[in-house]
């Protein structure tokens, strides 16, 4: 089957009422995920979780992927009235101060919708022959793929590398020891069958255990700007043809990062407004940093597309390389979807519904960044974190608790929340723990095949060819990253998000 | 001899001490051999290599100077401790505690009590402000889960239905 005619019959599943209403509460989560303050993809995708239980798989995938592409929209917003950290948001806020926040979001929404089109054709384009690659591997191979998933995203964790690792192999245990446990009880303990602890873990580590983190982190500066007007929010033909270089630049240079595991997203948009800093100004133009348009291009445009290509690895290959991915994955677990090189031969018309999906909700979401939409999103990200805070929790219990009417479960999954916090207290984040989570018992799995098929032995994996490749290239990255030199520059990368 | 690190040294400790738990219990199940796996091999192995990490983590943070010491910075446990007890409460305010004799108390006074309790994690709290977000709240809820969605749960406590 050709690229056109898949396309045709994804638009086709995409187009029913049921998941066109899906499409269109996650597009709106997305937005409100990507601009309240507090609240991260993550959070919202990990609140959401319960509705595996609920949604037939196409509509589940449908909505918890617009979650995670929408909210690369709400950032822009965000970025209008919120002093960032980050250099590479740095110019929209300046054009907003200097009242020229109508061409601002009007540029970055316009560089998000281009660089989501280029992503989703590129996810369109690898995932097939990935997938088709996928499939001549065995279990040797595979396991070794699935340890340089884990190795580039404890690389491209924040903090520690040792900390990151060890972090990977807990999650790893815990997911051994809870599918472990559904066959012959624990000392008495035996996880649901179901996979509720997944959702237990997703609330307690992404809902629940990052409220207490943001309630520590200092209030950023916020200035009452003057709200897009509606006027003058398309660029005019001379701007445009201004901004279109720098916006594909950036929306390249966003697919390919966007590939990498991790922060790959986050980097892509740093990565695309320093290389618009280091291009020759024009006469007469706005330095960078103080409100020039190509600075709001690049990188929203690069965080558009990074915002697509992040789904490649996981749904081609299998292997989530971010939070939000490990938490669609495991989602998506529950609700029986297929994940990997499966869905695309046993049901493609949920591929390519979903590419179709993407399409269309970049068209909702750009319809929702215009103008009689536009000044509410900036007003929304200045509600009080106060008034919030409870819903959150609210809504994170509420979930857990309808899962099993379990009050048992939602105890635990405060009890996460506090180990969380706990952790995050000693440098050590909860997104390596998360991949292994999801991942560890499908490695266990495919550990057990290759041992069996190698005859039990570990040089097994060094002898096949491939998957001494994959594996010399997890341990090129973690000594790479290792070294002194680097680890000072990987520290700087990521200061500024 | 001095912690040059306490972030590193403590969180060193906590590996350890899981990665020897993880190999402790993994033998309960059966190891096998490598040839054939028993569902305790990876555990075993992986419970090994966390403590070995844990190990590392602990001894660079004795060895290796640090320009403040790692030292964990101080925080406020009250917020931590409001969100996790507000969840855990809306949880056994739901589902009840039939060993204790505690009948679920139903939506209304779970949001009422989950809200209050949670606004108390953030500074500058205002009970009128807190109680008219438990009534939207409450409103919203019912709105969707019991009109919208036909989801059955109890708005009152069960007792008093009866």
């Amino acid at each position: 089957m050709d690229l056109a005619s898949s396309l045709a019959a994804g638009l086709n599943a995409a187009a029913t009422p049921a998941n066109l209403l899906c499409l269109f509460a996650g597009c709106l989560l997305g937005m409100l995920a990507g601009l309240l303050p507090g609240v991260r993809p993550a959070t919202a995708v990990a609140m959401l979780t319960p509705l595996a239980y609920v949604l037939p798989p196409g509509g589940l995938l449908i909505l918890l992927a617009a979650i995670a592409y929408g909210a690369a929209y709400g950032r822009a917003h965000a970025a209008l009235v919120n002093d960032p950290g980050g250099a590479s948001r740095a110019d929209s806020f300046q054009l907003a101060r200097q009242g020229r926040a109508g061409v601002a979001i009007g540029v970055a929404s316009l560089a998000i919708f281009i660089g989501a089109a280029v992503g989703t054709l590129t996810l369109a384009v690898l995932a097939a022959p990935l997938a088709e690659l996928s499939f001549q591997f065995g279990p040797t191979e595979y396991f070794s793929l699935m340890v340089l998933g884990l190795a580039g995203a404890a690389v491209l964790a924040r903090g520690s590398l040792l900390k990151a690792l060890a972090m990977t192999v807990l999650g790893l245990l815990l997911g051994v020891f809870a599918a472990a446990s559904r066959a012959r009880p624990i000392f008495g303990l035996q996880a649901p069958a179901d996979g509720a602890l997944f959702v237990v873990l997703a609330v307690g580590l992404y809902g629940l255990g990052t409220i207490p983190h943001f309630l520590a982190l200092p209030a950023r500066p916020r200035e009452a700007l003057p709200v897009a007007n509606g006027r003058s929010l398309l660029p005019g033909g001379k701007d445009f043809r201004h901004v279109l270089p720098p916006l594909l630049r950036g929306s390249l240079l966003g697919c390919a990062l966007g590939l990498l595991p991790g922060g790959g997203r986050l980097l892509g948009a740093y990565a695309a407004w320093a290389l618009e800093k280091s291009t020759a100004l024009r006469a007469g133009e706005v330095p960078f940093g103080k409100g020039n348009s190509r600075g709001v291009a690049a990188p929203a445009a690069a965080d558009g597309a990074g915002s697509q290509t992040m789904f490649v690895p996981l749904l081609a290959l299998g292997v989530p390389t971010s939070a939000v991915a490990a938490l669609l994955m495991g989602a998506l677990v529950i609700g029986h979807v297929p994940v990997g090189p499966q869905m695309m031969s046993g049901s493609p018309q949920l591929f390519w519904g979903l590419i179709a999906s993407m399409w269309i909700g970049n068209v909702m979401l750009g319809a929702m960044s215009l103008p009689p939409l536009a000044p509410l999103w900036t007003r929304l990200h200045g509600a009080p974190y106060r008034l919030l805070l409870p819903v959150l929790v609210l809504l994170c219990s509420l979930g857990v608790y309808l899962v099993h009417r379990d009050a048992a479960e939602v105890a635990l999954a405060a009890g996460v929340a506090v180990c969380a916090c706990l952790f995050a207290q000693l440098g050590c984040e909860p997104m390596p723990l998360l991949l292994g989570f999801v991942l560890g018992p499908a490695m266990e799995e495919s550990l057990r095949g290759a041992m069996s098929l190698g005859g039990g032995d570990w040089g097994t994996f060094a002898t096949r060819p491939i998957s001494a490749g994959l594996l010399s290239a997890a341990l090129l990255l973690v000594v790479f990253v290792a070294m002194p030199a680097v680890k000072l520059r990987r520290e700087d990368a990521f200061a500024p998000e | 001899m001095k912690i040059k690190n306490q972030r590193d040294f403590f969180s060193g400790l906590v590996f350890m001490g899981a990665g020897a738990a993880a190999a402790w219990i993994a033998p309960t199940l059966r190891i096998g051999t490598a040839a054939r796996m028993g569902p305790g091999y990876f555990p075993l192995a992986l419970g090994i290599g966390l403590a070995v990490l844990g190990g590392v983590l602990a001894f660079n943070s004795l060895v290796f100077e640090t320009e403040d010491g790692g030292a964990v910075e101080p925080w406020s446990a009250r917020s931590l401790l409001c969100v996790a007890a507000a969840s855990a409460l809306f949880g056994v305010m739901m589902g009840g505690l039939p060993r204790f004799g505690l009948p679920p108390l139903g939506w209304v006074p779970a949001v009422y009590a989950t809200t209050l309790l949670a606004s108390l994690a953030a500074e500058g709290f205002r009970v009128k402000q807190a109680l008219l977000l438990a009534t939207a709240c409450a409103f919203a809820g019912w709105l969707v889960l019991v009109q919208l969605l036909g989801i059955a749960v109890p708005l009152w406590p069960v007792m008093a239905a009866r």
